[in-house]
């Protein structure tokens, strides 16, 4: 029996039960990991696993079974106890679900992999990570860690409309961090962010991101900020570096366009979001410069794929154009609700999870500046680079991060190093007030996004740059 | 439960007779074969809107062989244990010396089976829909969010050292939210037994904390005495639990607990201990180590970390039980921690308005001015050895004065050192419920009662 075969098994099965509609993915994931501490592989895991999960849906009620057993009689099983936990959801209903029309799709995707990093040796990996961090624990790290990460996915996905589509997703990335303790407090400083770069390519990422090249430095920064000056406290310009504008586009663009949220569908837990369907196409979301993309069509961005875990082809679309609100991230049944013409952005953490909205990759499109020239245009200003803490309320308005490290911005000049940099504000606010925006965008990947229940992590992708906002409170303490 | 059990043990068994054979009798192997049967049932807007359920047992197969180890797992039984065997047994050999290998966890029988409620193992999908109809129907007609679940997880270790355990734990929770169109109140419980959990008492509860807390009032941020409600508690034992009493980060001298100091107030007491009737987790860690009564502050003072094998073994200690699948690259950590009240733990009962329960408005009572906190939301570590948090209140905060509940607040966010929070002499009470909270991820249960804390340092607004 083919993977196919039983995903259609569990199709026909949810719909003799009843369901007016029914899908079912059959995935099989592989994941590897290695880290690596002061010079030494701490723990390399393999992890495999392969299921089904069947989604049923009973007049506007949703039921989802999932099982790690292939065989017909299982995945027939799944099929029908899915229709059944549909049809207990009926007694407590809801609106009408009609799901946003999707033209049924045969085809098979792969994202691109020019070395498959499964099969580079374990023990070039491990020398990876035991010399770079090594490296870092002689310039000065207490704790020198470094990681990587592989998953490769494959799918098969099959609905009661006829879509009948495989997938193959190849991801990785590595990252290294120093950290110092001091006697009160710790330092660290990551490269090239914090758990690292990701994206939906193969080795030659981690080939590129070149982590021997940079242990010593963030060694060496990581121990200079243990007597840096703090951050000053107060009002101030504020320039971002493009590591920590993706993680601010994520917490603040990126969850509050999910449909889900906006529809209240995860106020119970993640929250709801600040944004009114009403005003979508007039609202003032940032300044002139704010133009935000949802493309999962983005080659080697860590959310991308051929389509979505609805058979939902991926395509590129605005969500915030010259400064205004014009787009979400929707699913074919929340886009239904909303009254709404496109989905595209639902995806699944494995086949034992049900598929919801997610980002895919959600970023900035390029400015017309540099660093440089953001940098020589600031008199007075903090430059922050490489998330450290992040935190933002329910709706996705009220926000604060930290960074790895901060530096004056004096006259144009870049000055001292700056410690426990953090920085607060309000989503609109902030993103109006930002005036300059650099074209050097980087993809950066996020590969441990939380959000349902029972919780799920996802992998999503920031087109970011640069940029610089004004009058924004930094150097919040305890 | 015990064909269950008895067919894990079975796995476990084969899976080391399949390490003898790929890798030799010198092979040193533990196994966790662990079944979970997961059923969810969530609401939003008052409707049943996510329904969800599976079963899936995975198997975990941690290798040492000629001084080198590897971790590997599978979901995929029958054939699938070979390659799991085989991959695992490649992998081993290709990785690097393991020079602080710790060995395998002796013969040690754990000290129960866990605590089993039949009636969540059998609970049906409609069983979880009534109780979510009654939250809606308790709510005041208040739109609802939120969800019922039945947890029933099995487990059986052994290792090649002859350490074999077997056990298993139910949990039945309930989390829900009311909403006004200013305001959201909360309601959560967590149980082995299903019959604990009554939609109907927490939707009445999360009813009456929203319409207690319509159209708040912002209030200068600053340092407030607070009254934190079980559910905010929680949240401080969780960041305890992970930066402060992880055994990999003590030794790192990145945290905050310095062992024998009274480092909080003398009403502060942290205990782990899965051997009580009502407590949730396993008898035993994925080292097979058998879980006991652990005390990590007792009356204020800090007693110990949390250790697996490795972290104990550089520590000159034993394992607390506290190892975990992440344990070698995060550091052990003790995800069952409960805050156990100076005085004996009274029942309590329902009040009117949005405290809790009574317990918490004997707390209130003695408060001249301060807040009473429903809820920490969002809260992540600034710097972890003096363990300063940012986060913000979320479900409910109200001003008190002269002890009495007088006005809805606006949400806060905060910065604050947590075990500044619970200095000596900065708690000025310890509630005497202990409510079990639904944890989020994974395998927590933390338990607490409400406390109240001489200050707590909110750095902004609602408006910024």
């Amino acid at each position: 029996m083919t993977h196919f075969d039983a995903a259609t098994a569990a199709v026909e099965a949810a719909l003799a039960a009843g369901a007016r509609y029914a899908d079912a993915r059959v995935m099989h994931r592989r994941h590897e990991s290695m880290n690596a501490r002061n010079g030494e592989i701490e723990e390399l895991t393999q992890n495999e696993d392969a299921g089904i999960g069947v989604r049923a849906l009973v007049g506007s009620s949703w039921g989802f079974f999932a099982v790690p057993d292939l065989t017909a009689a299982a995945a027939r099983k799944a099929g029908a106890t899915a229709t059944a936990i549909a049809k207990a959801s009926t007694g407590v209903p809801g609106p009408q679900v009609d799901l946003v029309a999707v033209t049924a799709t045969v085809d098979s995707w792969a994202s691109t992999c020019e070395i498959d990093p499964l099969t580079v040796a374990l023990s070039d990996k491990g020398d990876l990570l035991s010399r770079a961090t090594a490296e870092s624990r002689k310039h000065g790290a207490d704790v020198a860690e470094g990681i990587y990460q592989i998953w490769d996915t494959r799918k098969w996905f099959v609905s009661s409309e006829g879509h009948r589509i495989d997938q193959h997703l190849r991801e990785c990335g590595a990252g290294i961090s120093a950290t110092v303790v001091g006697e009160s407090e710790t330092q660290r400083r990551s490269y090239p962010s914090y758990r690292g770069q990701y994206g939906t390519r193969g080795w030659e990422l981690v080939n590129e991101i070149d982590l021997g090249a940079h242990a010593a430095r963030i060694a060496e920064e990581a121990r200079a900020l243990l007597t840096a000056p703090l951050c000053p406290q107060g009002e101030t310009t504020l320039i971002l570096g493009g590591e920590q504008l993706a993680l601010q586009i994520h917490e603040s663009v990126g969850h509050a366009i999910e449909l889900d949220r906006i529809l209240g569908w995860e106020a119970g837990y993640a929250g709801t979001s600040w944004l009114d369907l009403a005003k979508l196409g007039s609202l003032r979301y940032g300044s002139d410069l704010m133009n935000i993309t949802i493309d999962p069509t983005i080659p080697g961005a860590l959310g991308s794929f051929g389509y979505d875990d609805e058979g939902t082809p991926a395509a590129p679309r605005h969500a915030v154009r010259n400064g205004t609100w014009v787009g979400v991230l929707a699913g074919r049944d929340s886009a239904g609700v909303a009254g709404l013409d496109y989905a595209g952005s639902v995806r699944a953490d494995g086949w034992s999870r049900l598929p919801m909205v997610r980002m895919t990759n959600v970023g900035l499109q390029p400015g017309p500046h540099t660093l440089e020239e953001i940098i020589s245009a600031t008199e007075d200003g903090v430059y922050m680079d490489i998330n450290r803490s992040w935190s933002i309320d329910d709706k996705r308005l009220n926000f604060q991060f930290g960074c790895e490290v901060g530096y004056e911005v004096k006259n144009g000049q870049l000055g001292r190093m700056l410690r426990n940099p953090t920085y607060t504000g309000i989503g609109p606010q902030f993103w109006q007030s930002m005036d300059m925006l650099s074209s050097e965008i980087v993809t950066w990947g996020t590969p441990n996004c939380g959000k349902g229940q029972p919780g799920q992590v996802g992998h999503t992708g920031h087109p970011a740059a640069p940029a610089r906002f004004t009058n924004v409170r930094v150097g919040v303490r305890g | 439960m015990s064909t269950t059990v008895d067919t894990q043990l079975d796995v476990a068994s084969r899976v080391l007779d399949l390490v003898r054979d790929a890798a030799g009798s010198g092979a040193e192997a533990e196994v966790l074969v662990s079944r979970q049967e997961l059923a969810l049932t969530r609401f939003a807007n008052s409707y049943i809107h996510q329904n969800v359920a599976d079963a899936v047992t995975h198997v975990r197969l941690r290798l040492h062989l000629e001084g080198r180890t590897a971790v590997g797992s599978s979901t995929q039984l029958g054939d699938g244990l070979r390659d799991l065997v085989d991959r695992t047994v490649a992998a081993t050999r290709l990785s690097p010396l393991d020079p602080g290998w710790p060995g395998l966890t002796p013969p040690s029988p754990p000290p129960t089976s866990g605590n089993v409620d039949e009636a969540t193992v059998a609970a049906t999908p409609d069983e979880r829909a009534l109780r979510v109809r009654a939250f809606i129907d308790a709510a005041s007609g208040l739109n609802t969010a939120g969800y019922f679940r039945t947890n029933y997880v099995s487990a059986a270790f052994a290792n090649s050292a002859g350490q074999s355990a077997a056990g298993a734990m139910t949990e039945a929770a309930m989390d829900g939210i009311a909403r006004t169109a200013t305001s959201d109140g909360v309601a959560r419980l967590a149980s082995v037994r299903l019959a604990d959990i009554d939609g109907s008492v927490l939707g009445t509860r999360a009813a009456a904390k929203a319409l207690a807390s319509q159209n708040p009032v912002e209030l200068p941020p600053g340092q407030y005495e607070v009254v934190l409600e079980s559910d905010a508690v929680v949240d401080l034992l969780r960041n305890f639990a992970m930066w402060g009493f992880n055994g990999k980060a003590y030794l790192e001298r990145r945290s905050f607990a310095q062992l024998g100091e009274r480092q909080f107030d003398e009403a502060v007491t942290f205990v782990e201990d899965v051997t009580t009737p009502r407590a949730l987790g396993l008898p035993f860690d994925v080292e097979g180590t058998p879980k006991r009564r652990v005390e990590f502050v007792a009356n204020g003072v800090t007693r110990t970390v949390a250790h697996d094998r490795r972290t104990a073994a550089q520590a000159g200690t034993e394992s607390t039980g506290n190892a975990h699948p992440a344990a070698r690259a995060f550091g052990p950590i003790p995800l069952g921690m409960t805050m156990v009240p100076p005085g004996p733990e009274m029942p309590t009962e329902e009040v009117a308005g949005p405290a809790a329960d009574l317990s918490v408005m004997a707390l209130v009572s003695g408060v001249r001015r301060g807040l009473l906190v429903t809820d920490f939301w969002y809260t992540r570590v600034l710097d972890p050895r003096p363990l300063v948090i940012t986060g913000l209140t979320r479900n409910g905060v109200w001003l008190i004065e002269d002890g009495e509940i007088t006005t809805p607040v606006k949400n806060f966010r905060f910065t604050q050192a947590y075990p500044q929070a619970l200095a000596p002499g900065a708690v000025l009470g310890v509630g005497t419920h202990l409510v079990a909270q639904p944890g989020d991820w994974g395998s927590e249960s933390f338990v607490a009662p409400a406390v109240r804390l001489g200050s707590w340092n909110f750095t902004g607004g609602a408006s910024g």
